[in-house]
């Protein structure tokens, strides 16, 4: 059974979503990063969608809730790569996830995360 | 008639989630044939995503019928109609109207469609079902 | 309706073909005297012996309704494409309209000298062919306006992509002069201009100046605020400028607000973007 791999980066967590999600694949991945979160005691989680090329409502709210539930556990989430076609949809949808924090690339998002870490 | 359909049509099954990402594969290959750029191509993919869940999720089932359609002055563009025999809409001004607000479900998919494709269609009986067609054109 | 008498028409027309033509094709020839540099014979030539041919076609299955029978669509796309051509290349629309008119003075010459003189068949013949002409006409010049105005929307389509330059005002920070009104296509241009911008310098900062904005009521503000969540979307935080006193108040009376930095200027909002993103000015002058 496939499922996207989350990488453990020191404090944080990488995940890197290549590829189009069905439902229960989306599922499970958010379950893993909950637990993965509890497991390692993760300051931070990076989630990677430069290769995602659709974002549709359902994956958009996913990783809104993604963000929140990490939050929960103790860890600052911030959303790196967004296609620009996909942020113009996704705004066009009327889905702005505001209260996510997101990064033009994985290295700002690094940034980030320490600057957003260290004010935790 | 202001257009003409190719007559070719294809059927995608909607039953369960996993068929919303062959919808969504399929609205993206025929994107590509047709030559729409990478923003219309995504823009289009994601409102076939939407539907494709509403008919799935809310129609509890149904179909996706993908055509190519050529309007008078050789404007080329791509149709698809999803058709379910589920519980209907309600309210369909309102469903559309939700569509910019934060809320989930149902309000979203259908105003998000309608406002990223160019033609938006929608026909909704309770107790009979939904039908909503959707069209862009290069 | 099927007419009886029409059917001495095809056979003037098929006896008389090559008559009709040069005829024809001489005529207009002097007609578009001025445009002789643009033209060229073989064009003209097979325009006219396609034209001739549908038309035939069209009378013969005696359909005379000329708007909305189907017989008559693939004349109509041949007229359709001559004059698109000529009227993008600058013909006037007398010219566009003589390739009809004048294939319409020499089939009637032709008709007249070789028609039964009962007056029955001559009017009859007449009326349906007065008819089509004068609805083959109309469609000329309706034809030749529609070309124009595919030719003014791409022209004010390109105008409008000259008017979104994104530019560099420092290493990460962007700005974009919005200048006239926001509309739905224009807000497109406008956030795809900037997310390609950011992608291409890694910018972290977005200053969008309004100053040129003449109004902002509700919607243009939503146009405002979508570009502003595309930005963000891309991780780039936006700060908007250029609020003129009467927009202010506008907007607070309207409700509206943008939960971003929003200053009066320019200088003011570039000052607020430098500090963001890490930089310190300092005056080497100490006066």
């Amino acid at each position: 059974m496939e499922r996207i791999p989350i990488l453990k980066m020191g404090d944080y967590l990488l995940v890197s979503i290549q590829i189009d999600m069905h439902d229960k694949l989306a599922m499970d991945l958010k379950n893993d990063l909950a637990e993965k979160i509890s497991k390692t005691s993760a300051k931070g989680v990076l989630i990677d969608i430069s290769a995602l090329e659709v974002v549709d409502s359902f994956i958009g709210r996913m990783l809104g809730s993604m963000s929140e539930i990490s939050k929960v556990l103790g860890a600052e989430t911030v959303i790196v790569g967004m296609q620009p076609a996909v942020a113009i949809t996704l705004v066009e949808l009327g889905l702005s996830l505001k209260g996510i924090h997101t990064a033009l690339n994985v290295e700002k998002g690094i940034k980030l995360l320490d600057e957003l870490v260290k004010l935790q | 008639m202001d257009e003409n359909t190719t007559g070719k049509e294809t059927v995608i099954t909607l039953r369960e989630t996993n068929d919303i990402v062959n919808a969504r594969q399929y609205a993206r290959k025929l994107a590509v044939e047709l030559g729409f750029n990478i923003l219309d191509q995504t823009k289009i993919v994601t409102a076939i995503s939407e539907l494709a869940r509403n008919t799935v999720i809310w129609g509890k089932g149904g179909k996706a019928t993908f055509e190519i359609i050529i309007k008078k002055g050789n404007k080329a563009g791509l149709r698809a109609t999803f058709t379910d025999r589920g519980p209907g809409i309600p309210d369909v001004e309102k469903a559309l109207e939700d569509g910019y607000t934060s809320g989930g479900g149902l309000g979203l998919g259908l105003g998000g469609a309608k406002r990223l494709m160019d033609e938006f269609e929608i026909e909704s009986e309770i107790g009979k079902g939904t039908t909503v067609t959707v069209a862009k054109y290069k | 309706m099927p007419d009886k008498h029409i059917k001495t028409v095809l056979e003037i027309i098929k006896k008389n073909k090559n008559d009709i033509l040069n005829v024809w094709k001489n005529n207009l020839w002097k007609k578009l005297e001025y445009q002789r540099d643009l033209l060229s014979d073989n064009e003209i030539e097979k325009y006219a012996e396609d034209f001739l041919n549908l038309f035939n076609a069209a009378i013969k299955s005696e359909d005379y309704d000329f708007m909305s029978s189907e017989e008559w669509d693939a004349l109509k796309d041949t007229v359709t494409q001559l004059i698109h051509r000529w009227s993008s290349q600058g013909f006037t629309i007398r010219e566009t309209g003589s390739f009809v008119t004048t294939f319409k003075d020499a089939l009637y010459n032709k008709i007249k000298e070789n028609i039964e003189k009962n007056p029955d068949v001559i009017l009859s013949v007449f009326s349906i062919l007065d008819r089509l002409f004068t609805d083959l006409a109309i469609f000329s010049v309706e034809a030749h306006v529609q070309s124009r105005d595919e030719i003014i929307s791409r022209q004010q389509k390109e105008i409008l992509e000259l008017s979104t330059p994104v530019i560099t005002l420092w290493k990460g920070i962007l700005a974009i002069p919005l200048i006239g009104t926001l509309d739905s296509e224009r807000t497109q241009m406008v956030m795809e201009a900037l997310l390609q911008k950011i992608v291409e310098t890694g910018s972290d900062m977005a200053i969008i100046d309004i100053t040129g904005v003449p109004a902002v009521d509700t919607e243009v503000a939503q146009h405002i605020i979508k570009t502003i969540n595309a930005a963000r979307l891309m991780g780039a935080d936006c700060i908007i400028s250029g609020i003129r006193p009467q927009i202010a108040q506008t907007m607070v009376a309207l409700g509206v607000s943008f939960d971003v930095t929003t200053k009066a200027t320019l200088a003011d909002a570039f000052s607020v973007a430098l500090k963001r993103v890490g930089f310190q000015i300092t005056n080497e002058n100490h006066e």
